[in-house]
Protein backbone atom coordinates (compact mmCIF):
# COMPACT_ATOMS: atom_id res chain seq x y z
CA UNK A 1 0.00 0.00 0.00
CA UNK A 2 3.18 2.66 0.03
CA UNK A 3 2.83 5.03 -1.92
CA UNK A 4 -0.55 4.28 -3.01
CA UNK A 5 -2.92 6.95 -2.93
CA UNK A 6 -6.64 5.45 -1.01
CA UNK A 7 -9.53 6.68 -3.13
CA UNK A 8 -12.09 4.16 -3.09
CA UNK A 9 -12.82 1.09 -0.57
CA UNK A 10 -12.78 -1.07 -3.00
CA UNK A 11 -9.11 0.05 -3.78
CA UNK A 12 -8.29 -2.66 -0.95
CA UNK A 13 -8.46 -5.41 -0.56
CA UNK A 14 -9.77 -7.48 2.67
CA UNK A 15 -5.95 -8.78 3.74
CA UNK A 16 -5.37 -4.55 3.51
CA UNK A 17 -8.15 -4.51 5.72
CA UNK A 18 -6.88 -6.50 8.50
CA UNK A 19 -3.42 -4.85 7.58
CA UNK A 20 -4.77 -1.63 8.45
CA UNK A 21 -6.88 -2.27 11.30
CA UNK A 22 -4.02 -4.35 13.20
CA UNK A 23 -1.70 -1.68 12.63
CA UNK A 24 -4.78 1.07 14.33
CA UNK A 25 -4.77 -1.42 17.37
CA UNK A 26 -1.34 -0.79 17.61
CA UNK A 27 -1.88 3.31 17.54
CA UNK A 28 -4.40 2.96 19.70
CA UNK A 29 -2.09 1.44 22.26
CA UNK A 30 0.81 3.87 21.57
CA UNK A 31 -1.37 6.88 19.69
CA UNK A 32 1.80 9.35 20.59
CA UNK A 33 4.39 8.81 18.41
CA UNK A 34 6.92 10.79 16.43
CA UNK A 35 6.85 8.60 13.22
CA UNK A 36 5.93 11.33 11.24
CA UNK A 37 8.56 13.60 12.00
CA UNK A 38 9.82 16.05 9.36
CA UNK A 39 7.10 14.88 7.11
CA UNK A 40 4.26 17.47 5.22
CA UNK A 41 0.77 16.42 4.89
CA UNK A 42 -1.80 18.83 2.86
CA UNK A 43 -5.16 18.72 4.06
CA UNK A 44 -7.14 20.69 1.31
CA UNK A 45 -10.97 20.70 2.10
CA UNK A 46 -12.61 22.38 -0.73
CA UNK A 47 -15.45 22.04 1.27
CA UNK A 48 -16.56 22.08 5.23
CA UNK A 49 -16.30 19.30 7.08
CA UNK A 50 -15.35 19.06 11.14
CA UNK A 51 -14.65 15.46 12.23
CA UNK A 52 -12.99 13.95 9.45
CA UNK A 53 -10.27 17.13 8.76
CA UNK A 54 -9.80 17.24 13.05
CA UNK A 55 -9.83 13.35 12.73
CA UNK A 56 -6.85 13.65 10.27
CA UNK A 57 -4.72 16.43 11.81
CA UNK A 58 -4.98 15.07 15.31
CA UNK A 59 -3.39 11.66 13.61
CA UNK A 60 -0.67 13.85 11.91
CA UNK A 61 -0.39 15.89 14.48
CA UNK A 62 0.18 13.18 17.41
CA UNK A 63 3.07 11.65 15.37
CA UNK A 64 4.91 14.27 15.52
CA UNK A 65 4.17 15.52 11.14
CA UNK A 66 2.86 18.95 10.47
CA UNK A 67 -0.01 20.12 8.53
CA UNK A 68 -0.65 22.77 5.79
CA UNK A 69 -3.68 23.70 4.14
CA UNK A 70 -7.07 25.23 4.35
CA UNK A 71 -10.41 24.36 5.35
CA UNK A 72 -12.74 25.85 2.60
CA UNK A 73 -12.38 26.82 -1.04
CA UNK A 74 -13.07 30.53 -0.12
CA UNK A 75 -10.20 30.70 1.63
CA UNK A 76 -7.90 29.00 -1.38
CA UNK A 77 -6.75 29.92 -5.32
CA UNK A 78 -10.03 27.81 -5.98
CA UNK A 79 -12.13 30.87 -5.68
CA UNK A 80 -9.81 33.06 -8.11
CA UNK A 81 -11.00 30.07 -10.67
CA UNK A 82 -8.11 28.05 -10.47
CA UNK A 83 -8.60 24.14 -11.58
CA UNK A 84 -8.58 21.19 -9.62
CA UNK A 85 -5.47 20.06 -11.91
CA UNK A 86 -3.79 23.56 -11.07
CA UNK A 87 -4.36 23.19 -7.07
CA UNK A 88 -3.14 19.38 -6.33
CA UNK A 89 0.12 19.47 -9.13
CA UNK A 90 1.09 23.11 -7.16
CA UNK A 91 0.43 21.60 -3.64
CA UNK A 92 2.27 18.30 -4.70
CA UNK A 93 4.98 20.13 -4.78
CA UNK A 94 4.73 21.40 -0.84
CA UNK A 95 3.96 18.10 1.08
CA UNK A 96 4.26 14.16 1.11
CA UNK A 97 0.43 13.08 0.99
CA UNK A 98 -2.41 14.72 0.82
CA UNK A 99 -5.40 14.68 1.96
CA UNK A 100 -8.78 15.71 0.32
CA UNK A 101 -12.39 16.41 0.37
CA UNK A 102 -14.38 17.99 -2.24
CA UNK A 103 -17.99 18.50 -3.33
CA UNK A 104 -17.52 16.92 -6.73
CA UNK A 105 -17.44 13.26 -7.43
CA UNK A 106 -14.39 11.67 -9.09
CA UNK A 107 -12.13 14.64 -7.73
CA UNK A 108 -10.28 12.68 -5.45
CA UNK A 109 -9.50 10.15 -8.50
CA UNK A 110 -8.51 12.87 -10.61
CA UNK A 111 -5.89 14.54 -8.04
CA UNK A 112 -4.36 11.60 -7.87
CA UNK A 113 -3.70 10.78 -11.31
CA UNK A 114 -2.22 14.23 -11.36
CA UNK A 115 -0.55 14.43 -8.09
CA UNK A 116 3.05 13.38 -7.64
CA UNK A 117 2.78 12.40 -4.26
CA UNK A 118 -0.15 10.22 -2.65
CA UNK A 119 -3.68 10.96 -2.25
CA UNK A 120 -6.35 10.05 0.33
CA UNK A 121 -9.45 11.02 -0.35
CA UNK A 122 -11.09 12.50 2.68
CA UNK A 123 -14.77 12.44 0.54
CA UNK A 124 -15.68 12.90 -2.43
CA UNK A 125 -19.89 14.64 -2.64
CA UNK A 126 -21.83 11.31 -2.39
CA UNK A 127 -18.94 8.41 -3.81
CA UNK A 128 -16.69 7.72 -1.74
CA UNK A 129 -15.40 7.67 1.70
CA UNK A 130 -13.03 5.26 2.14
CA UNK A 131 -11.35 6.41 5.52
CA UNK A 132 -14.60 5.95 7.35
CA UNK A 133 -15.47 2.47 6.37
CA UNK A 134 -11.89 1.65 7.69
CA UNK A 135 -12.59 2.93 10.88
CA UNK A 136 -16.20 1.63 11.46
CA UNK A 137 -14.37 -1.96 10.41
CA UNK A 138 -12.26 -1.48 12.72
CA UNK A 139 -15.18 0.10 15.16
CA UNK A 140 -16.97 -3.40 14.55
CA UNK A 141 -14.32 -5.64 15.16
CA UNK A 142 -13.23 -3.94 18.18
CA UNK A 143 -16.43 -4.27 19.90
CA UNK A 144 -17.03 -7.93 18.28
CA UNK A 145 -14.22 -9.03 18.34
CA UNK A 146 -14.51 -10.44 14.96
CA UNK A 147 -15.61 -9.03 11.84
CA UNK A 148 -17.10 -12.69 10.52
CA UNK A 149 -20.64 -13.97 10.34
CA UNK A 150 -22.07 -10.86 12.39
CA UNK A 151 -25.50 -9.79 12.06
CA UNK A 152 -25.65 -5.92 11.09
CA UNK A 153 -28.25 -3.76 10.57
CA UNK A 154 -28.35 -0.71 8.27
CA UNK A 155 -30.79 2.04 8.91
CA UNK A 156 -32.27 4.99 7.58
CA UNK A 157 -30.99 6.17 4.36
CA UNK A 158 -30.10 3.60 2.31
CA UNK A 159 -30.74 4.75 -1.04
CA UNK A 160 -28.07 8.16 -0.63
CA UNK A 161 -25.89 7.18 2.09
CA UNK A 162 -22.24 6.35 1.06
CA UNK A 163 -21.54 5.44 4.37
CA UNK A 164 -23.60 2.51 4.20
CA UNK A 165 -23.13 1.53 0.39
CA UNK A 166 -18.99 1.32 1.40
CA UNK A 167 -19.79 -0.36 4.24
CA UNK A 168 -21.77 -2.92 2.61
CA UNK A 169 -19.22 -3.40 -0.01
CA UNK A 170 -16.34 -4.43 2.64
CA UNK A 171 -17.98 -6.07 4.99
CA UNK A 172 -19.19 -8.14 2.35
CA UNK A 173 -16.27 -9.97 2.26
CA UNK A 174 -16.85 -11.40 6.04
CA UNK A 175 -19.88 -14.03 5.50
CA UNK A 176 -21.83 -10.79 6.88
CA UNK A 177 -26.05 -10.90 7.21
CA UNK A 178 -27.69 -7.84 6.48
CA UNK A 179 -30.90 -6.32 7.77
CA UNK A 180 -31.78 -3.46 5.62
CA UNK A 181 -34.27 -0.81 7.55
CA UNK A 182 -35.48 2.26 5.50
CA UNK A 183 -38.61 4.68 4.58
CA UNK A 184 -39.48 2.49 1.28
CA UNK A 185 -38.62 5.55 -0.44
CA UNK A 186 -34.67 5.50 0.82
CA UNK A 187 -34.35 1.52 -0.15
CA UNK A 188 -31.03 0.34 -0.81
CA UNK A 189 -30.22 0.57 -4.52
CA UNK A 190 -30.81 -2.90 -6.48
CA UNK A 191 -27.13 -3.02 -7.56
CA UNK A 192 -26.02 -3.35 -4.14
CA UNK A 193 -28.21 -6.24 -3.59
CA UNK A 194 -27.22 -7.93 -6.91
CA UNK A 195 -23.79 -7.50 -5.94
CA UNK A 196 -24.72 -9.65 -2.09
CA UNK A 197 -26.86 -11.97 -4.15
CA UNK A 198 -24.00 -12.69 -6.58
CA UNK A 199 -21.74 -13.48 -3.58
CA UNK A 200 -24.56 -15.68 -2.10
CA UNK A 201 -24.90 -13.38 1.29
CA UNK A 202 -28.19 -12.99 3.16
CA UNK A 203 -30.39 -9.89 3.15
CA UNK A 204 -33.44 -8.93 4.90
CA UNK A 205 -35.33 -5.74 3.91
CA UNK A 206 -37.60 -4.09 6.75
CA UNK A 207 -39.45 -0.46 7.13
CA UNK A 208 -39.35 -0.98 10.93
CA UNK A 209 -37.35 -2.35 13.65
CA UNK A 210 -38.57 -2.45 16.70
CA UNK A 211 -39.49 -5.79 16.39
CA UNK A 212 -36.29 -7.68 14.91
CA UNK A 213 -33.33 -5.54 16.83
CA UNK A 214 -33.00 -8.16 19.01
CA UNK A 215 -31.32 -10.22 16.42
CA UNK A 216 -28.51 -7.59 15.92
CA UNK A 217 -25.09 -7.41 16.52
CA UNK A 218 -24.17 -4.34 14.89
CA UNK A 219 -26.64 -1.49 14.48
CA UNK A 220 -25.33 1.22 12.21
CA UNK A 221 -27.66 4.18 12.12
CA UNK A 222 -28.07 7.14 9.56
CA UNK A 223 -29.76 10.39 9.25
CA UNK A 224 -33.14 10.59 7.33
CA UNK A 225 -33.13 13.48 6.32
CA UNK A 226 -36.37 15.53 5.30
CA UNK A 227 -35.14 16.76 1.61
CA UNK A 228 -34.27 13.33 0.35
CA UNK A 229 -38.64 12.97 0.27
CA UNK A 230 -40.39 13.71 -2.80
CA UNK A 231 -43.53 13.86 -0.71
CA UNK A 232 -43.32 16.03 2.91
CA UNK A 233 -46.34 13.84 3.99
CA UNK A 234 -44.39 10.26 3.55
CA UNK A 235 -41.55 12.29 5.72
CA UNK A 236 -43.74 13.05 8.24
CA UNK A 237 -45.26 9.91 8.32
CA UNK A 238 -42.40 7.65 8.66
CA UNK A 239 -39.84 9.94 10.50
CA UNK A 240 -40.42 8.58 14.19
CA UNK A 241 -39.61 5.41 12.81
CA UNK A 242 -36.15 5.29 12.00
CA UNK A 243 -34.75 7.30 16.26
CA UNK A 244 -33.69 4.88 18.42
CA UNK A 245 -34.42 5.51 21.94
CA UNK A 246 -33.61 3.37 25.25
CA UNK A 247 -36.38 1.27 25.62
CA UNK A 248 -35.62 -0.15 22.12
CA UNK A 249 -32.53 -1.92 23.59
CA UNK A 250 -33.90 -3.72 26.01
CA UNK A 251 -34.00 -7.41 24.79
CA UNK A 252 -30.95 -6.69 22.76
CA UNK A 253 -27.38 -9.26 22.68
CA UNK A 254 -25.38 -8.17 25.41
CA UNK A 255 -22.66 -8.30 22.63
CA UNK A 256 -24.57 -5.41 20.87
CA UNK A 257 -23.21 -1.93 19.78
CA UNK A 258 -25.10 1.39 18.10
CA UNK A 259 -22.82 2.93 15.58
CA UNK A 260 -23.76 6.03 13.54
CA UNK A 261 -20.95 8.26 11.21
CA UNK A 262 -21.87 11.47 12.80
CA UNK A 263 -23.71 14.13 12.83
CA UNK A 264 -26.35 12.53 14.98
CA UNK A 265 -29.47 14.80 14.41
CA UNK A 266 -32.42 13.28 16.20
CA UNK A 267 -32.31 9.65 15.24
CA UNK A 268 -30.57 8.57 18.15
CA UNK A 269 -32.32 9.71 21.15
CA UNK A 270 -29.71 11.54 24.02
CA UNK A 271 -31.11 8.63 25.84
CA UNK A 272 -29.45 6.40 24.56
CA UNK A 273 -25.76 8.10 24.91
CA UNK A 274 -25.75 6.89 28.23
CA UNK A 275 -26.64 2.99 27.50
CA UNK A 276 -23.40 0.88 27.47
CA UNK A 277 -24.26 -0.39 23.63
CA UNK A 278 -24.05 3.22 22.70
CA UNK A 279 -20.48 3.05 20.48
CA UNK A 280 -20.20 6.00 18.32
CA UNK A 281 -17.93 8.81 20.25
CA UNK A 282 -15.79 5.79 20.87
CA UNK A 283 -15.80 5.31 16.94
CA UNK A 284 -15.49 8.55 16.46
CA UNK A 285 -12.13 8.41 18.08
CA UNK A 286 -11.11 5.00 16.59
CA UNK A 287 -10.99 7.27 13.38
CA UNK A 288 -8.01 8.87 14.54
CA UNK A 289 -6.09 5.63 15.40
CA UNK A 290 -7.82 4.21 11.64
CA UNK A 291 -5.95 7.19 10.59
CA UNK A 292 -2.47 7.17 11.74
CA UNK A 293 -2.11 3.51 10.55
CA UNK A 294 -3.62 4.43 6.81
CA UNK A 295 -0.45 7.52 6.71
CA UNK A 296 2.13 5.34 8.09
CA UNK A 297 0.91 2.57 6.15
CA UNK A 298 1.08 5.08 2.73
CA UNK A 299 4.00 6.60 3.65
CA UNK A 300 5.75 3.28 4.09
CA UNK A 301 6.65 3.91 7.98
CA UNK A 302 4.79 0.77 9.11
CA UNK B 1 -27.42 6.58 -70.79
CA UNK B 2 -31.25 5.81 -69.96
CA UNK B 3 -31.10 5.86 -66.23
CA UNK B 4 -29.49 8.76 -66.25
CA UNK B 5 -31.26 10.64 -63.73
CA UNK B 6 -29.60 8.03 -61.24
CA UNK B 7 -28.01 9.49 -58.31
CA UNK B 8 -24.39 8.48 -58.56
CA UNK B 9 -22.95 6.56 -54.98
CA UNK B 10 -20.57 5.26 -56.99
CA UNK B 11 -18.31 2.19 -55.63
CA UNK B 12 -14.83 3.48 -54.41
CA UNK B 13 -11.81 1.61 -55.51
CA UNK B 14 -9.78 1.63 -52.36
CA UNK B 15 -10.94 2.40 -48.78
CA UNK B 16 -13.68 1.92 -46.72
CA UNK B 17 -17.38 1.54 -46.39
CA UNK B 18 -19.41 1.43 -43.13
CA UNK B 19 -22.69 0.25 -43.79
CA UNK B 20 -25.65 -0.26 -41.52
CA UNK B 21 -25.39 2.39 -39.39
CA UNK B 22 -29.21 4.35 -37.81
CA UNK B 23 -29.82 6.68 -39.76
CA UNK B 24 -30.46 8.89 -36.63
CA UNK B 25 -27.04 8.39 -35.62
CA UNK B 26 -24.69 8.96 -38.95
CA UNK B 27 -23.63 12.11 -37.84
CA UNK B 28 -22.90 11.03 -34.27
CA UNK B 29 -20.60 8.53 -36.46
CA UNK B 30 -19.21 11.02 -38.15
CA UNK B 31 -17.90 13.09 -35.32
CA UNK B 32 -16.82 10.19 -33.59
CA UNK B 33 -14.81 9.01 -36.23
CA UNK B 34 -13.38 12.88 -36.98
CA UNK B 35 -14.26 12.26 -40.71
CA UNK B 36 -14.12 16.05 -41.05
CA UNK B 37 -10.39 16.76 -40.56
CA UNK B 38 -9.89 13.94 -43.69
CA UNK B 39 -9.00 14.57 -46.96
CA UNK B 40 -10.03 11.48 -48.94
CA UNK B 41 -13.09 11.60 -50.85
CA UNK B 42 -16.23 10.35 -48.51
CA UNK B 43 -19.80 9.96 -49.76
CA UNK B 44 -22.70 9.88 -47.34
CA UNK B 45 -26.11 7.89 -47.91
CA UNK B 46 -28.84 8.42 -45.10
CA UNK B 47 -32.71 7.30 -44.57
CA UNK B 48 -32.07 4.61 -46.94
CA UNK B 49 -34.48 1.73 -46.52
CA UNK B 50 -33.29 -1.39 -44.08
CA UNK B 51 -34.83 -4.14 -43.43
CA UNK B 52 -33.39 -4.45 -40.15
CA UNK B 53 -32.94 -1.15 -38.87
CA UNK B 54 -35.83 0.65 -40.32
CA UNK B 55 -33.59 4.12 -41.74
CA UNK B 56 -29.59 3.30 -42.37
CA UNK B 57 -27.01 5.50 -43.41
CA UNK B 58 -23.97 4.60 -44.99
CA UNK B 59 -20.63 5.88 -45.20
CA UNK B 60 -17.62 5.38 -48.14
CA UNK B 61 -14.45 7.09 -47.33
CA UNK B 62 -11.45 5.88 -50.29
CA UNK B 63 -7.94 5.24 -49.24
CA UNK B 64 -8.57 4.97 -45.96
CA UNK B 65 -8.33 1.87 -43.22
CA UNK B 66 -9.39 2.29 -40.31
CA UNK B 67 -7.42 0.48 -36.90
CA UNK B 68 -10.08 -1.21 -34.39
CA UNK B 69 -9.29 0.53 -31.48
CA UNK B 70 -10.41 3.95 -33.95
CA UNK B 71 -14.16 2.34 -35.42
CA UNK B 72 -14.84 0.50 -32.18
CA UNK B 73 -15.37 3.29 -31.09
CA UNK B 74 -18.37 3.89 -33.06
CA UNK B 75 -20.06 0.71 -31.67
CA UNK B 76 -21.52 2.78 -28.95
CA UNK B 77 -24.20 4.44 -31.49
CA UNK B 78 -23.68 2.11 -34.44
CA UNK B 79 -23.71 -1.20 -33.13
CA UNK B 80 -24.82 -3.08 -35.85
CA UNK B 81 -22.43 -1.65 -38.36
CA UNK B 82 -20.19 -3.40 -40.79
CA UNK B 83 -17.52 -2.20 -42.47
CA UNK B 84 -16.23 -3.29 -45.98
CA UNK B 85 -12.47 -3.12 -46.69
CA UNK B 86 -11.99 -2.46 -50.47
CA UNK B 87 -9.42 -3.03 -52.62
CA UNK B 88 -8.87 -2.37 -56.30
CA UNK B 89 -13.22 -1.91 -56.11
CA UNK B 90 -13.00 -5.63 -54.65
CA UNK B 91 -14.17 -6.40 -50.89
CA UNK B 92 -10.84 -8.22 -49.33
CA UNK B 93 -12.58 -8.17 -46.08
CA UNK B 94 -15.78 -7.72 -43.96
CA UNK B 95 -15.63 -6.65 -40.40
CA UNK B 96 -18.25 -5.97 -37.73
CA UNK B 97 -17.66 -3.40 -34.52
CA UNK B 98 -17.43 -4.59 -31.13
CA UNK B 99 -17.79 -2.31 -27.98
CA UNK B 100 -14.44 -1.73 -26.26
CA UNK B 101 -13.94 -2.14 -22.60
CA UNK B 102 -12.95 1.26 -22.55
CA UNK B 103 -14.60 4.22 -23.59
CA UNK B 104 -12.37 7.12 -23.48
CA UNK B 105 -13.63 10.93 -24.14
CA UNK B 106 -16.75 10.01 -26.43
CA UNK B 107 -19.08 10.24 -23.72
CA UNK B 108 -20.37 12.54 -21.27
CA UNK B 109 -20.67 11.09 -17.97
CA UNK B 110 -24.76 11.12 -16.61
CA UNK B 111 -23.68 12.67 -13.20
CA UNK B 112 -24.26 16.45 -12.93
CA UNK B 113 -21.78 16.34 -9.43
CA UNK B 114 -19.22 14.26 -11.62
CA UNK B 115 -15.98 16.31 -11.45
CA UNK B 116 -15.87 15.49 -15.70
CA UNK B 117 -18.60 17.65 -16.10
CA UNK B 118 -17.13 21.10 -14.17
CA UNK B 119 -13.30 20.76 -14.94
CA UNK B 120 -11.69 20.15 -18.23
CA UNK B 121 -11.32 16.65 -17.90
CA UNK B 122 -11.55 13.76 -20.50
CA UNK B 123 -14.46 11.31 -19.66
CA UNK B 124 -13.24 7.42 -19.10
CA UNK B 125 -15.74 4.88 -18.18
CA UNK B 126 -15.21 1.45 -17.92
CA UNK B 127 -17.91 -0.71 -20.30
CA UNK B 128 -19.41 -2.95 -17.89
CA UNK B 129 -22.59 -4.24 -19.78
CA UNK B 130 -22.15 -4.60 -23.44
CA UNK B 131 -25.50 -6.23 -24.55
CA UNK B 132 -27.35 -3.18 -23.23
CA UNK B 133 -24.42 -0.83 -22.64
CA UNK B 134 -23.70 0.89 -19.20
CA UNK B 135 -20.75 2.42 -18.95
CA UNK B 136 -19.14 3.37 -15.36
CA UNK B 137 -17.35 6.19 -14.87
CA UNK B 138 -13.59 6.03 -13.69
CA UNK B 139 -13.75 9.10 -11.35
CA UNK B 140 -17.63 9.07 -9.81
CA UNK B 141 -18.18 5.47 -10.34
CA UNK B 142 -21.32 6.17 -11.49
CA UNK B 143 -23.54 4.28 -14.62
CA UNK B 144 -24.31 5.90 -17.69
CA UNK B 145 -26.70 3.81 -19.70
CA UNK B 146 -27.45 3.77 -23.12
CA UNK B 147 -30.60 5.96 -22.63
CA UNK B 148 -29.09 8.59 -20.94
CA UNK B 149 -25.89 8.33 -22.90
CA UNK B 150 -24.91 11.61 -24.82
CA UNK B 151 -22.04 11.79 -27.12
CA UNK B 152 -19.56 14.53 -26.70
CA UNK B 153 -18.23 15.81 -29.93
Amino acid sequence: MKNKSLISINDYTKEDYIKILNLAEEFEKNPTQDILKGKVIATLFFEPSTRTRLSFESAINRLGGRVIGFTDATSSSVSKGETLNDTIKTVANYCDLIVMRHPLEGSAKYASEVSSVPVINAGDGANQHPTQTLLDLYSIRKTQKTLDNLNLFLVGDLKYGRTVHSLLMAMSHFNTTFNFISPVELKMPNEYKIYLDNLGLKYYEHTDFTDIISRADVVYMTRVQRERFSDPMEYEKTKNTYILNNSMLVNTKPNMKILHPLPRVNEINVNVDENEKAYYFTQALNGVYTRQAILASILGLK
Amino acid sequence: MKDSKKLNVSAIKDGTVIDHIPAENLFKVLSILDLKSLKSKMTFGTNMESNKLGLKAIIKVSDKYFEDDEINKIALVAPEAKLNIINNYKVIEKKVVEIPNEVVGIVKCVNPKCITNNDEIVTRFNVVEKSKVALKCHYCEKITDQEHMKIIK
